[in-house]
Order: C-alpha cells, then sequence, then structure tokens
C-alpha cells in the first residue's frame, strides 16, 4: 500500500462516518420531540453534511481520477463505504439517537482534537473546523443523555437499554489496520489506542451524571476497516443515491 | 376609559400607522382574528417542513441536500418564532398545537399536496415560497408589531428560498429531456394551488372585513394574487417553461396579466380536509409529538430534580406538588 492510497482511504473513513450520520439526522426532520429539538438535529445534519463533503472532495484531489464529493457519494456501493458500524445504526427512539450520537461524538471530539495537529494540513485544517462543530454535538447528546438518564424511571430504562445495545458497535469505532500504522508514522493519523483512553473517560464522566451503568465489554462487532456492514446501510445509500442512479446521464 | 373611547383610542392609532402592542387595549376580536392568523401561519410553517422533508434524503447532490435542510431548518425557525408572536396574545404554544391536532385550527392547504419529484422542490420553493413572501411583504406593515416584526425577519429568509427553488427549476429545465419534464410536471401541479393560496376571490372572502379596517390585511386576496402572477409569468419564460393556463395573456390596458378562473371545488375540498395529504400531514405532526411525550417528560423532571437540589423545598410544599406536563 502507498502513502497516497492510505490517505485516500483515510479521508473516506472520515468522511463516510460523517455522510452517513448526517443522513440519519437529517431524517429526523419534522420528527423532533419538540420544535426547538427540530432545529438542533437538523443543526447537526448541516455540520456533518458539511465536514462530509470537505473530505470527500479531497479524497477526489488525493485520486487524481477527477471524482467530485458526489462521485463519492452517489456512486459507491455499500461494500465501499469507510463509515463506523455505529453511524449507520436506525435512529430508533430520541434515546437510541442521542445514545448513538454520544459515543460517536466523543469519537469524533477526541480524534479532531488530536488530528488537529495532524501532518497533513488538509486534515488538520479539517479537524480544527470540525472540532468546534463536534464540540456542540457532544455536549448536545451529553446533555440528553443525562437528562433522560436521570429524568423519569421510564427515561432512564429506555436509555439505558439504548446504551446496552449500541455498545457493541464501539469496539469498531478504534480498530486499526495498516492504513493507520503508515499513516502514524508520518504524523498524519493518530493512534487509536490513545483516543479510546480519552473516549472512556468522557464517556464515564457523562454516564455518572446520568445515572446509567456502563455496559460490559462483550463481543464487539467489526467491519468498518473492510467496509463490511449491517444490513441497513443498503437501504441507506439506496436511497441516498436513487436520483443519480435513475438518471446516469443527468446533471444536478 | 369606556369600552367605546378605549376603541376611539385604539383605532386613532391604527389610523396612524402606529404598532400595537402585545400589552396595549385591544378589542377581543382584533385578539382572536390575530390569535388566528399567526397561529395558523405557524403551524404552515411547521407543516411545511413536511413535504420538503420527504426529499432531503434523496437530494441528487450534497450540494442540494445542504441547501434544502438548510432551508427547511429556517421553516422551523420560523414557526418557531411566529408561535412566540401568537403567544404574546395570551394563549401557549401548547394550546396552539392543541388547536392544530383537533382540526380546530387549520394551515396552508398546499401542504396538503404530496411532492413527487425532485422538481416539487423546486417548485415549492418558487411558487409556495414566492407566493407567500407577496403575502409577508404586504404583512410587514400589519398594525400588530410583534406580527410585523416577525414578517421583516421571515421575509429576508424567504426571499433566499424562492431563489434556490428557482435554480433548482431553472437547472432542471435546461439539463435533459427526463429532467425539463420533470420541472413543467410540477410547475403543472403547483401552479394553480399557488395562485389559490391567496385565498379565495375579494367578494367571497369572509375574514376581510375588520381586518382592512384594522389593518391586520393591507391588501386583499386578489390583488396580492395577481402581484404574484405578474412577477411569475416572465420568471416561467426565461427559463423556458409553460405556465399551464390557456387564458393567461397581458393585458396592455390594465398593466396586469388575465388569467383563467381557478378550481374552487377543489380549493374547499382541500379545506375541508379531503386533500390528498390532510390525513397524513396531521397524523405525522401528531405521531412525532406523542413520540416525544417521554422525551418532555424526562426533560421537565429532570429540570425539577436540578431546581430541587438547588433550593430544596420546605416540607409542606412537597405535598400535593404536581408536575405540570402538557403535551
Amino acid at each position: 500500500m502507498t502513502a497516497k492510497e492510505a490517505l485516500l482511504n483515510y479521508c473516506l473513513r472520515l468522511g463516510d462516518s460523517s455522510l452517513i450520520l448526517g443522513q440519519r439526522m437529517s431524517e429526523w426532520c419534522s420528527n423532533g420531540p419538540i420544535l426547538e429539538e427540530d432545529i438542533a438535529m437538523t443543526n447537526i445534519a448541516l455540520d456533518l453534511f458539511g465536514q462530509a463533503r470537505t473530505m470527500l472532495t479531497y479524497a477526489g484531489e488525493i485520486e487524481e481520477k477527477g471524482k467530485t464529493e458526489d462521485d463519492f457519494a452517489y456512486k459507491r456501493n455499500e461494500r465501499e463505504f469507510y463509515n463506523s458500524l455505529l453511524s449507520e445504526r436506525p435512529n430508533g427512539h430520541f434515546g437510541d439517537t442521542i445514545a448513538r450520537n454520544f459515543l460517536q461524538s466523543a469519537y469524533f471530539f477526541h480524534l479532531y482534537t488530536t488530528l488537529s495537529s495532524s501532518k497533513d494540513d488538509m486534515i488538520s485544517a479539517h479537524a480544527v473546523k470540525s472540532l468546534k462543530e463536534v464540540t456542540y454535538h457532544l455536549r448536545h447528546s451529553a446533555e440528553w443523555l443525562v437528562r433522560l438518564g436521570d429524568g423519569t424511571a421510564e427515561s432512564h430504562e429506555k436509555v439505558q437499554i439504548s446504551l446496552d445495545d449500541l455498545w457493541e458497535f464501539t469496539g469498531d469505532l478504534f480498530e486499526m489496520n495498516e492504513v493507520d500504522e503508515l499513516l502514524i508514522k508520518e504524523g498524519i493519523a493518530v493512534d487509536l489506542n490513545e483516543i479510546k483512553k480519552e473516549w472512556i473517560k468522557t464517556v464515564d464522566q457523562v454516564l455518572e451524571r446520568a445515572t446509567l451503568k456502563k455496559p460490559e465489554n462483550g463481543y464487539m462487532q467489526t467491519g468498518r476497516l473492510n467496509a463490511i456492514h449491517s444490513e441497513y446501510l443498503g437501504h441507506l445509500i439506496a436511497e441516498m443515491q436513487f436520483l443519480p442512479r435513475a438518471y446516469p446521464d443527468a446533471k444536478w | 376609559m369606556t369600552d367605546l373611547e378605549k376603541l376611539e383610542k385604539f383605532q386613532a392609532k391604527i389610523d396612524a400607522e402606529d404598532k400595537i402592542e402585545p400589552k396595549d387595549w385591544m378589542p377581543e376580536e382584533y385578539r382572536k382574528h390575530l390569535q388566528r392568523q399567526i397561529s395558523q401561519h405557524a403551524h404552515s410553517e411547521v407543516i411545511g417542513m413536511q413535504p420538503e422533508g420527504n426529499w432531503i434524503s434523496r437530494a441528487p447532490s450534497l450540494r442540494a441536500k445542504v441547501v434544502l435542510l438548510a432551508k427547511i431548518q429556517d421553516e422551523a425557525g420560523h414557526g418557531q418564532y411566529l408561535y412566540s408572536a401568537a403567544e404574546t396574545l395570551g394563549k401557549s404554544r401548547d394550546e396552539f398545537i392543541e388547536e392544530l391536532q383537533s382540526g380546530k385550527a387549520k394551515y396552508s392547504s398546499i401542504f396538503n399536496y404530496p411532492t413527487l419529484s425532485w422538481a416539487d422542490m423546486g417548485a415549492v420553493g418558487w411558487l409556495v415560497d414566492g407566493a407567500a413572501i407577496v403575502n409577508q411583504v404586504s404583512l410587514q406593515r400589519t398594525s400588530y408589531g410583534p406580527y410585523s416584526r416577525a414578517m421583516v425577519r421571515i421575509c429576508k429568509e424567504e426571499s433566499f428560498h424562492q431563489r434556490q427553488g428557482y435554480e433548482i427549476m431553472a437547472h432542471l429545465a435546461k439539463g435533459t429531456l427526463e429532467q425539463k419534464a420533470m420541472a413543467q410536471d410540477a410547475l403543472n401541479r403547483f401552479w394553480w394551488p399557488s395562485i389559490m393560496m391567496f385565498g379565495p376571490h375579494d367578494s367571497d372572502s369572509p375574514n376581510t372585513g375588520n381586518a382592512v379596517k384594522w389593518k391586520i390585511k393591507r391588501e386583499t386576496n386578489d390583488e396580492l394574487r395577481q402581484k404574484f402572477i405578474d412577477k411569475t409569468v416572465q420568471q416561467a419564460e426565461i427559463i423556458g417553461l409553460t405556465i399551464p393556463d390557456k387564458e393567461l395573456k397581458w393585458n396592455e390596458e390594465k398593466g396586469h396579466y388575465d388569467f383563467g378562473e381557478m378550481d374552487w371545488d377543489e380549493f374547499w375540498r382541500i379545506v375541508k380536509g379531503n386533500g390528498p395529504c390532510n390525513k397524513q400531514r396531521l397524523a405525522h405532526h401528531i405521531k412525532a409529538h406523542q413520540d416525544g411525550r417521554w422525551v418532555r417528560e424526562a426533560a421537565l423532571t429532570y429540570a425539577k430534580k436540578q431546581k430541587e437540589k438547588q433550593f430544596p423545598p420546605q416540607p409542606s410544599q412537597r405535598e400535593g406538588e404536581e408536575l405540570e406536563i402538557r403535551d
């Protein structure tokens, strides 16, 4: 594997997780528990799509085959997406969404904090900008996790189940392969073992405030690095890609 | 002061183009009219999120997706802003939402039509927001202060929305044959419902009476409709689309376009709840509201717990104290 191939893959990982989580968040539009939450969740979706566009555009530049952000978003199949397994989990109820976003946003927060000093200028600039956004996303999901966890008996039980159900997808966030090894040596990527230590601290702090139990570490699902996903992703991208696929000659 | 004197003072203020503010005295009928109009305006913004939200997941490019999403977010913001303006008249947002969900309050009938293709995102922005702007520009001069100020702010964003819609239509119209057909089809379906958004002819409009005297309404339905048609016809010509009205013709003498008669049976059928999407839109709103109940309850309970930690209540206050939970 060349450094260029590794960097391309790394950008797709970052871009795809933002894209897929953004698509999920946009599904909340007109479905929020209160109007203010509709607005907040749309905001988060907008930030995530913005992040995805930057990384997918950069991926096109690295690849040097003339691909645009839309070529990456609309013309790849599910076995070519490198988003985290967590990001594609269905929204479920509000508590499921909040728990998923919290686990993913805490990861993004520590990842972008460290990537802010990446030796790749584009990645470091992207991390600096995204960090501001994911700081808000983390705060939004953490505050809601606390409200739901320490709210009513019903909300406590519901969101505890959400966390328990999602936990098996968190191991996937921290897996690494030769792409990471190569880019860590170049000072471009970060060691996800280090990110994991910080992530656990954040999770522990917030769960304590939320009076929620951290789920046991059982078997962890895996797949992101090899673009192996749940069945949900195929449906998500089929819907997302419908128009460019149905009208291949059209420009939008 | 007698009621008559109050009324005279109120009318004098309106005649002098001063704004009526929430704490000012106002006739009950004025208050009720505004409560109805502003809340229905707010409901329209909120229900209007659904037909456009229908295409977010399928927007054909990331740029188009972001623009559409930002637009719908603006609509949600308008809804929020208008509910606040309506609340200054002494009724809560929860009460207004209750009226919407029970069918007592209406929202703009245009949102009871389905959005069937991507071109509908263009048609909704161009025509529906375009028609809304004509009405809202006029309402910037409405006599009730909070409503007037809400309109000033909302108009700024709506003009972006109309341009966004027009951009989609223009782009499709110069695209492939299929794209152009998609744009024309959207125009065909949305044209008549859009011009009916201004409401019945002045001769058949029951709510105009005092609304004009009190300067809630500054221009009549027919005047506003004519303005919209006059500015939209040329926009269609520029991008090579045809407005589906054979009687549409420039009238040199009047300086306006003449146009065909609208289908008022269809208009009233939809107002009465029998449009293609009336039931779907309300059911969607009710479901989201009900699904969110446990979340709202949790937030209130949490807030109460926090408050109690800060200010522990006296034992006598605790007894019988109920959480106020509204749905």
